[in-house]
């Protein structure tokens, strides 16, 4: 019998799967259309468009939108909050903060309405004495009224549970008996982090999205089982790793941002698989560009992220910072007559005038077409044919005639500034990490990642660009590649010099049982289970963080201290022997390794350049146009070398390669760009 | 439009130098050691001409009210420096010489390329103490600066690399919580260290001469883009007032009184009919006074980049004879985190009628500073603890106010109540939106906050500068005034209310006292009446407003949660025919 692994990964417009291990027979892929309304539909199709039957298939790995569109649609469940008396609106209030830093207007709306947040008598103190005692007859009067105003889901967060959650843990046992689903979340159960607003938002979102993850779950995994598949699904989550279907829903916080996640984790696997273990991932699609760290071959992980205005996800997932600067971003002249590329952006609709779907002002995506970069003929997704001629026109009016450029002029600078603020961008989201861009390789993928990905990397100084063999269905791989990964975060706070070692061992040890119990629990089988702890720590006084890899669980208080003072030196050139260091967060994950799948069969098995390029086309590169040999990507096997400049094209992508570079293509079939002509130099203006 | 650069230099250079101090902001804020710095991102950075001091770029997410004083106190330094040298810095947070108050300390590093001088780049930090009468700097009762803490001139802090450690000491000696300080003092140089290498590569890159050629061009073009804008508002004279509840020490208001002239493409602003200097330290020096008009503007118009050319069409007459205009030695401890809300606050006054669709009612406008200095038994050790509270923003043409934003000058977040209660002896009872101080109107204002602490242990005293306690937050074109800001210190069982109302400083307390503040909500934005009755009764729902203010404030008769439509057409008909009759 075969056992075939399915990734399957639903994005914005499409859904894409890759099958692989059909007895060392190559992999497959399909890309069907997103269905919005219910993501299972298009899952399944796409399943059905490879013919492999459910009933031949071992494990099914699943990345889904849903909750991620919930949160930003703010299409969520009805949730109630029972909190502590005196703090009905921390989830109001938030942080004190506006939109924007000039500019006084703007609009917030708490995840739960007002109306339906109520107030308990019960305190814990900062070290977890109950200062008052929980009312429990209060806990039944708030859960009647709750169900009586319709609510569905329930989220109890009090102040101070990080460190006792006793009254949150009681306040759930009288819930549940009143309750009529299992829909109640607890604060300290999804994230035990002081800060009341960011714990609050995170079990906000839980209990919003959780009934509306756990139907459709519920209604894919029957539909699986209807169809013959006998096993367990499993779900991605924004810690790149996977969880089972049976359990993914008591902490759906934690599914959310899972698409950029399964990306940068298949970026970090093929990356590592060719040799590059630390790399910056570009994924760029029509409205944004997603950017991801990868180090030693792991994802960088961030529990401070913020999902959009006053929303922050502090719970642990794969640091991916979003550009606004997509394919469909807009090229205008502003009121100063500078060019301006983005943030505004065309989006699907109307889109790039090239998609024929009633686009009218130019983007980024139709200045790669007026200069030859991506060829007309092979777009993907055109409604009516436009002329190059008519998006040349367009691009000389908006853009040319006011800056005195011919359309060809104007849709060269329209790339060079795209280019320039996307790299200023990219940068910064480095920087801000404690990470200096140009040691890492930059790894392409998403539609448009790889026409771009070149240019960036010489504006950049980064000398290696990777691009994969289906850049398209990258996060599918992801979904193919996690492994089975959960979290596990304790507030400590705690002097470096007062701390007490045993409990540091011993909350280490909680969160490694914990991990070890959830694994068995959700039955996944897994070739090994290891764990990797973090600490977070900073100096008296400080509010920033810096987390540093442990490695072990047993340390001691010196070789805590030495290793992050090294950290810390590394991160920021400051070292400070005066001050004293605290130990904030301890962090362990638990990650259980899924057995194997080879990808090698995805290499393209062509003639590679014995027969020479497919065609030729101009194209235009900064020093005018060229005449350029455009190769198809199934014709470059691996051992296949070649020197910009250069088109490769594929069904959903095309890679652009800039002159002075030269390209290998790998044993798995990546594109090894190294990038000649680098603007900046590593070693004479560093910072 | 004609240039003689071309159009992708220019752009391209432009987002250069942004980056250049992008990542001066970035490498500041991520190794500093006060929180205020790291957490309440008080600080900035730029790029400033090598002659003129004038603003060249700034730092996207500095604090705005160091939008201008940054030039200003560039312009000072220049002033006075002698013999630069690759390598050296200056060290200054003297007031009256382009500054705010004395924890804004500056630092200014001439900037060379291939042995020539060619720019300053400098920053501003919140330093959490520079000595003075109280921990924190923020006196409510201070009458000359020298009670306000240590004052610098401009000293090279650095000389070619090398730091001055007899400098450093005489710092040290008299600064609070000085053993922290070094942390910042590093962060701080190391910030323009970082914009010396990044603008050397992009000079390197582009030649000096093309930037040059952009930095002067670019500021052309923010002057265009400025005055487009001006355009806009129509010929005539404004008049704007907001009132500083008091200096802390005569229990008076002071006026600020906005005149504001617009003519072609230019704005005229005469303050000379404002109070005279105050005993108190609510005074203003002029590098505040005008940065506070710069940011006023820059709110009105967010999208216009910042450089000395935006506010070229921006002419203030200097306040001389007023608290907006303190000389020497004037305290002035309130003039950044207090004051210059209000002067923003009468720009927005005085214009609002001109452009109704993109100004606002009134913010909340006060920092909030709150501190609580004492001893904990329990842990021995003695503390100083700094609150700063959000309040309403107001109403405008798209939409209600925001509630608890931060202030007008800042873009902090607040500390979360669970972190402040792991560092002080101290329990809050409640944190919470404080119900009905949205001033009422089509758009109404957002809420203020209510929070209330109790000490829990030993002894302390605690100390407010705040403000809008004697006037709300203003109301515009027919809405009403936000709440008040509000203190309460119950000792012993007996209430304390400040006599200034929201200013007082060393009020002692001890375990078991409690001290509760109340921020003002936001004004609200054209008449209550026309508030849509829905959006009113959702209001009531959520429990902003009672059912007798829906009565009362929108005219709005509300039976079992649903609005009665008969009701609220005669309640409303009966208000505006009152409302005539007062005419």
């Amino acid at each position: 019998m075969s056992s075939h692994v399915i990734g399957v990964d639903v994005g914005g417009t499409f859904t894409d799967l890759i099958v692989t291990g059909a007895g060392g027979g190559e992999p497959r892929i399909a890309k069907v259309p997103t269905t919005p309304d219910n993501q299972a539909y298009g899952v399944l199709s796409a399943i059905a468009e490879t013919g492999v039957a459910l009933r031949d298939v071992d494990v099914i790995v699943h990345g889904t939108t849903t909750t991620t569109n919930a949160v930003l649609e703010r299409k969520l469940s009805r949730t109630g909050l029972l909190t502590t008396k005196g703090f009905r609106d921390v989830l109001e209030l938030g942080r004190r903060t506006r939109p924007n830093a000039y500019g006084l207007k703007g609009t917030f709306e708490p995840l739960i309405p007002r109306e339906l947040r109520i107030e308990v008598d019960e305190r814990m103190d900062a070290r977890g004495r109950a200062h008052r005692p929980l009312d429990e007859e209060g806990v039944r009067r708030a859960c009647r009224t709750l169900l009586d105003r319709g609510v569905e889901s329930l989220v109890i967060h009090f102040l101070h549970s990080y460190v006792n959650p006793s009254h949150e843990r009681r306040a759930a046992e009288i819930a549940a008996e009143l309750w009529p689903n299992g829909y109640i979340t607890m604060g300290h159960a999804i994230l035990s982090e002081y800060r009341e607003y960011e714990r609050g938002a995170a079990a906000a979102v839980n209990g919003s999205v959780q009934p509306i993850l756990h139907r459709y779950i519920d209604r894919l995994s029957g539909e699986l089982r209807e169809g013959g598949y006998a096993d367990d699904l499993l779900v991605m989550q924004g810690n790149g790793g996977t969880v089972s279907a049976r359990i993914v829903s008591d902490a759906a916080v934690n599914t959310v941002m899972s698409g950029p996640a399964s990306g940068v984790m298949a970026a970090a696997h093929t990356a590592a698989e060719a040799g590059f273990m630390d790399v910056v991932t570009y994924d760029m699609g029509g409205t944004s560009c997603d950017v991801g760290i990868v180090r030693n071959g792991i994802p960088q992980v961030s529990s401070e992220l913020e999902l959009a205005y006053a929303l922050p996800i502090h719970v642990p997932m794969v640091d991916v910072h979003t550009i606004g600067a997509g394919g469909g971003s807009i090229a205008r002249i502003d009121d100063a007559g500078l060019l301006r590329v983005g943030p505004e952006s065309a989006g699907a609709m109307p889109g790039p005038i090239c998609y024929g779907r009633g686009g009218e002002r130019p983007t980024i995506t139709d200045a790669n077409l007026a200069l030859g970069r991506l060829d007309p003929n092979a777009l993907l997704a055109v409604d009516s044919p436009v002329t190059p001629d008519r998006v040349r026109d367009t691009i000389f009016r908006d853009v040319g005639a006011p800056l005195e450029l011919d359309a060809d002029g104007a849709a060269s600078a329209i790339l060079q500034v795209a280019n320039n603020r996307m790299a200023g961008a990219l940068r910064m989201v480095t920087l801000a990490r404690g990470r200096d861009p140009r040691d890492f390789a930059l790894f392409a993928f998403g539609g448009a990642g790889p026409l771009h990905v070149v240019a960036l990397a010489r504006e950049l100084g980064i000398p290696t660009v990777i691009v994969p063999v289906r850049p398209g269905i990258t996060s599918a791989i992801g979904c193919v590649v996690a492994d089975v990964r959960h979290d596990y975060v304790n507030t400590v706070n705690a002097p470096l010099d007062a701390l007490d070692m045993d409990r540091f061992t011993s909350i280490l040890d909680a969160q490694m049982a914990e991990g070890r119990a959830t694994v068995e629990r959700e039955g996944v089988e897994v070739e090994n289970l290891r764990f990797v702890h973090d600490v977070d720590m900073q100096f008296v006084g400080q509010s920033h963080i810096l987390t540093v890899p442990l490695p072990s669980p047993r340390v001691t208080r010196d070789e805590l201290r030495e290793m992050f003072e090294k950290a810390y030196w590394e991160r920021f050139a400051v070292d400070l022997p005066e001050i004293k260091a605290v130990l904030v967060n301890l962090h362990t994950a638990a990650i259980g390794r899924r057995k194997r799948t080879d990808l090698a069969g995805l290499a393209p098995r062509g003639k590679g350049g014995r027969n020479g390029p497919a065609a030729t086309r101009d194209v235009w590169y900064r020093d005018g146009w060229r005449e350029t040999p455009v190769h198809r990507r199934d014709d470059l096997p691996p051992g296949t070398g070649f020197s910009g400049p250069a088109i490769v094209e594929q069904l959903d992508t095309t890679t652009v390669i800039e002159p002075e570079c030269d390209v290998s293509v790998d044993a798995a079939g990546n594109l090894v760009v190294t990038v000649g002509a680098l603007a900046e130099d590593r070693n004479e203006a560093g910072s | 439009m004609t240039s003689t650069i071309d159009p992708v230099t220019i752009a391209v250079i432009e987002s250069g130098l942004q980056q250049v101090c992008n990542e001066m902001d970035l490498a500041f804020v991520r190794s500093a050691f006060s929180p205020v710095i790291s957490e309440a991102l008080d600080r900035s950075d730029g790029i400033y001409h090598k002659d003129t001091g004038e603003l060249i770029a700034q730092g996207e997410l500095g604090l705005p009210v160091f939008v201008g004083t940054m030039q200003f106190g560039t312009q000072e330094v220049i002033r006075r420096a002698r013999d630069l040298k690759p390598g050296d810095m200056y060290i200054v947070n003297d007031p009256y010489l382009g500054g705010t108050h004395l924890m804004d300390v500056r630092f200014n590093k001439p900037f060379f390329y291939r042995g020539e001088m060619c720019a300053w780049l400098s920053n501003t930090g919140h330093w959490p103490d520079t000595g003075g009468g109280v921990p924190g700097g923020f006196s409510a009762n201070a009458t000359e600066v020298e009670q306000e803490g240590l004052r610098l001139p401009p000293v090279k802090l650095f000389k070619e690399g090398v730091m001055d450690e007899e400098i450093m000491e005489i710092i040290f000696s008299n600064i609070r919580l000085a053993d922290q300080r070094i942390g910042d003092i590093k962060a701080q140089a190391a910030a323009l260290t970082v914009g010396e290498r990044r603008f050397t590569a992009l000079l390197d890159r582009y030649g000096k001469d093309t930037v040059d050629h952009c930095v002067v061009e670019l500021r052309a073009r923010a002057e265009r883009q400025m005055r487009a804008r001006i355009a806009t508002i129509p010929d005539g004279e404004y008049h704007g007032v907001a009132y500083v509840d008091s200096d802390g020490v005569v229990d008076e208001p002071l006026k600020i009184d906005m005149k504001i002239r617009k003519i072609d493409t230019d704005l005229y602003f005469d303050m000379a009919e404002s109070s005279p200097p105050c005993l108190g330290p609510m005074n203003s020096v002029i590098a505040t006074t005008r940065s506070a008009i710069y940011l006023a503007v820059k709110h009105i118009f967010p999208e216009v980049p910042i450089n000395a050319g935006t506010y070229a069409p921006l002419h203030i007459e200097d306040p001389k004879g007023t608290f907006l205009y303190a000389e020497y030695p004037r305290p002035v401890s309130g003039c950044a985190a207090e004051v210059s809300q209000r002067i923003a606050e009468a720009v927005f006054a005085a214009l609002t009628p001109a452009l109704p669709d993109l100004l606002f009612a009134a913010p909340a406008g006060t920092s909030g500073n709150f501190a609580l200095g004492g001893y904990d038994p329990e842990e021995d050790r003695s503390y100083v603890m700094y609150l700063l509270s959000g309040g309403g923003y107001g109403g405008n043409a798209d939409a209600d106010g925001i509630s608890n934003g931060c202030s007008t000058i800042g873009i902090s977040k607040t500390q979360p109540v669970e972190i402040v209660e792991q560092r002080y002896p101290v329990l809050f009872e409640e944190y919470s939106l404080r119900e009905g101080s949205g001033g009422a109107g089509e758009r109404r204002g957002g809420f203020g906050v209510n929070y209330e602490v109790t000490l829990r242990r030993g002894e302390a005293r605690a100390s407010f500068v705040m403000d809008h306690g004697r006037t709300g937050p203003q109301g515009v074109l027919g809405g009403s005034d936000g709440g008040v800001n509000k203190v309460r210190v119950t000792r012993d069982g007996k209430t304390h209310v400040p006599p200034h109302l929201s200013k007082e400083q060393d009020i002692h307390v001890s375990a078991g006292d409690r001290i509760r503040v109340s921020t003002p909500g936001g004004g609200g934005f054209g008449d209550p009446l026309d508030r849509d009755p829905e959006l009113v009764r959702d209001d009531v729902n959520r429990g902003y407003y009672t059912v007798e203010q829906a009565a009362e404030l929108y005219g709005v008769a509300l039976s079992a949660c649903a609005v009665d439509p008969a009701a609220t057409a005669a309640l409303r008909a009966a208000r505006r025919a009152t409302a005539r009759a007062a005419e």
